[in-house]
């Protein structure tokens, strides 16, 4: 009971002119109050493990299997209604790009309040009253002139705090936050880590952080999943991948950030790229780029090897490693 | 907002002013004797030259538009040269006529086509969307007199349903608002609002689908919102586009169609254009023109003003 977001075995996948295997086989958990990374390239899957916990992707030409429990309740079996009242009030998102996520042609207390009227039924002074006093807590200045401000009368940073003031509004249980840092400049993107990472203490919520950037997974997750290929290849500590990982995939991506580079040499890079999506895998996605790739990595998906700590990957190389040497 | 309103209004002089320039010189440019129409096939050179000074036609064409734009300020647009009425009485009552015409098959074509083009932008690539398309396209390519003959053909002549020209049983007398009046409303209304119905169809398909593609739309489903105040989201983003599509179509048709009105023998401005070109009448082709060209100046202000109230992001500073 103490697992607010338990995912077995979810598969994704789209249809429509091209089938595409989005997500194969994924499984994770999340605590009460947990950061939780979710690590990996673009198209790797990360994205859609996030709209797949609140049924964002399109219906029609989706098909979702496994199961999906959150806050103790079935999402995959929620009516349109049921979604609906879930969505922003237990769970909720904040996007990669503010500037478009914001409907331009509402008041950010607009956006804000109709929430709030929608899930808790408040008048919609009452609910002003809410967005001016989340625009507080997510500390934009001059909250209260900021109300009636439309979201292209403010600048990038601003814009992305009134987007957590608005998943935050209703106080959901966990917060689902897409790259919520990409699109900002350096210095605004540490900012915005600080200021999630003071709210999920302060709201005691769980938050699944998907991010593409090991220096912005550092900042903030307590445990992290890497993703390739639309599965999760290692989750452990953000500890233990950083300093010692198990699957070849994140040793590469380890290998080819800047830290400890030296100047004139190369960079250390993965060769090649990540496959087609088009089939299901019937082997090791990464088996074609792996230096280590055996014969039987081809041959069959590779098992979720536990290696104890709550430490697991899905590589034949974390066989040789006894759960009792971690 | 009001320095906004004011600001247009000022700009709008200079356009009016232009426009009225612009519609003198055009009619002044045209090939053809005014007086052709007036004097008879033998009149003596005497007699032309006589009319010519009482029209005012003999003096340098500055001079003309200078006292015929002192005039028009004054409201007297001169007289018809073939009924010899005021220009500005016959424009009024044709500019009403058409005006009516204008409004009854605006509000067919809007609604169908906010109807069509919202259904087919929600249900893109399915059948739905075909046949809204469809119709849409067909609206826009079929020429109108050539459909406003067919319903007649088949409304009139055929089944006998509806009358087929005038605008009203007593000819073109006073207009009313009843059946009697109304029923010759009918044809020449759907005849005109059959484009206008297709081009806000198209445009509101494209803009409700792109609208449904951006990321807001799915942000707000993600806070919770029902697919009914999803729908008004989209409705209000979409509303400046539509309404500056709308603003220019009813433009379009309070212009008044020469060949619409011509085919329904309709007595709108249409109609009067067509007869002041035909009966090389000078004063009520200006006023006609000049009418007409001040109705859209204060028409795309009116949608500008609508605009700028419903989109913040269009400026007002």
């Amino acid at each position: 009971m103490t697992k607010l977001v338990e995912v077995e075995n979810l598969n994704v996948r789209f249809t429509g002119e091209r089938t595409v295997h989005a997500i194969n086989g994924v499984s994770f958990s999340l605590g009460e109050g947990e950061v939780l990374g979710l690590l990996g390239e673009s198209g790797s899957g990360k994205s859609v493990t996030l709209r797949a916990l609140m049924r964002l992707l399109p219906k029609k030409r989706t098909v979702i299997n496994g199961s999906i429990r959150v806050a103790g309740r079935d999402v995959l079996a929620l009516d349109d209604d049921e979604l609906s009242m879930f969505r922003g009030a237990t769970v909720s998102m904040i996007f990669q790009e503010p500037a478009l996520a914001l409907d331009p042609v509402y008041t950010i207390g607009q956006q804000i309040s109709e929430a709030v009227i929608r899930h808790e039924g408040k008048s919609q002074r009452e609910a002003t009253a809410r967005a001016l006093e989340m625009l507080e807590v997510v500390r934009i200045p001059s909250a209260k002139r900021r109300l009636d401000a439309y979201p292209h009368e403010m600048s990038g940073g601003m814009r992305q705090r009134a987007m957590i003031a608005l998943a935050l509004a209703c106080k959901p249980k966990i917060l689902l936050a897409d790259e919520p840092t990409t699109a900002l400049d350096a210095t605004v993107q540490i900012q915005i880590l600080l200021l999630l990472r003071e709210l999920q203490r302060e709201f005691g919520m769980s938050v699944i952080f998907v991010t593409h950037d090991i220096g912005v997974a550092i900042e903030i997750c307590d445990r992290v999943a890497v993703m390739y290929a639309g599965q999760i290849v290692e989750t452990g500590t953000l500890r233990q991948i950083v300093r010692s990982p198990l699957h070849p995939y994140p040793r590469g991506l380890l290998a080819s950030t800047t830290h400890g580079a030296k100047r004139g040499q190369r960079l250390e890079t993965i060769p090649g790229t990540p496959p087609s999506l088009d089939k299901a895998p019937t082997g090791c996605s990464f088996a074609p780029r792996c230096a280590l790739a055996e014969a039987r990595c081809t041959e069959a998906l590779p098992p979720a090897i536990d290696v104890g700590d709550g430490r697991m990957a899905r590589c034949v190389l974390a066989e040789r490693i006894q759960p009792a040497s971690v | 907002m009001l320095a906004y309103v004011a600001r247009r209004f000022v700009y709008a002089v200079p356009i009016v002013l232009s426009v009225a320039l612009v519609c003198f010189l055009l009619v002044h440019i045209t090939p053809g004797d005014p007086l052709v129409a007036v004097l008879p096939a033998d009149a003596s050179q005497e007699l032309a030259a006589q009319l010519r000074t009482a029209y005012g036609f003999d003096r340098p064409l500055p001079v003309q538009f200078g006292l015929w734009l002192w005039k028009a300020v004054h409201g007297d647009l001169g007289n018809s040269i073939a009924t010899g009425r005021p220009v500005l009485s016959e424009v009024i009552r044709a500019v009403a006529n058409t005006v009516t015409l204008a409004v009854v098959a605006a509000v067919i074509g809007f609604t169908l086509g906010l109807f069509f083009g919202i259904v087919a932008g929600y249900f893109r690539n399915t059948w739905i969307d075909k046949v809204a398309t469809s119709v849409a396209i067909a609206g826009v390519s079929l020429p109108h007199y050539w459909l406003g003959m067919v319903l007649v053909i088949i409304f009139s002549v055929q089944l006998n349903w509806l009358p087929a020209v005038g605008a009203g049983p007593g000819g073109s007398g006073e207009w009313k608002w009843d059946w009697a009046h109304l029923s010759y409303l009918v044809l020449p209304a759907i005849t005109t609002s059959v484009i206008p119905m297709g081009i806000v169809t198209r445009t509101v398909r494209a803009l409700t689908g792109d609208i449904l593609s951006q990321d807001f739309v799915e942000a707000l489903r993600a806070k919770g919102l029902s697919e009914t105040h999803v729908f008004r989201h989209v409705i209000k983003n979409a509303a400046p586009t539509a309404l500056a599509v709308m603003g220019l179509q009813l433009g379009y048709m309070l212009g008044g169609s020469i060949l619409i009105e011509t085919v329904f023998s309709w007595p709108g401005s249409g109609l009067l254009l067509n007869s002041a070109i035909f009966q090389r009448d000078l004063p009520l082709l200006q006023g006609t023109i000049l009418v007409l060209a001040l109705f859209f100046v204060f028409l795309n202000l009116m949608v500008d003003i609508a605009q700028a109230s419903i989109d913040p992001r269009i400026k007002r500073g």
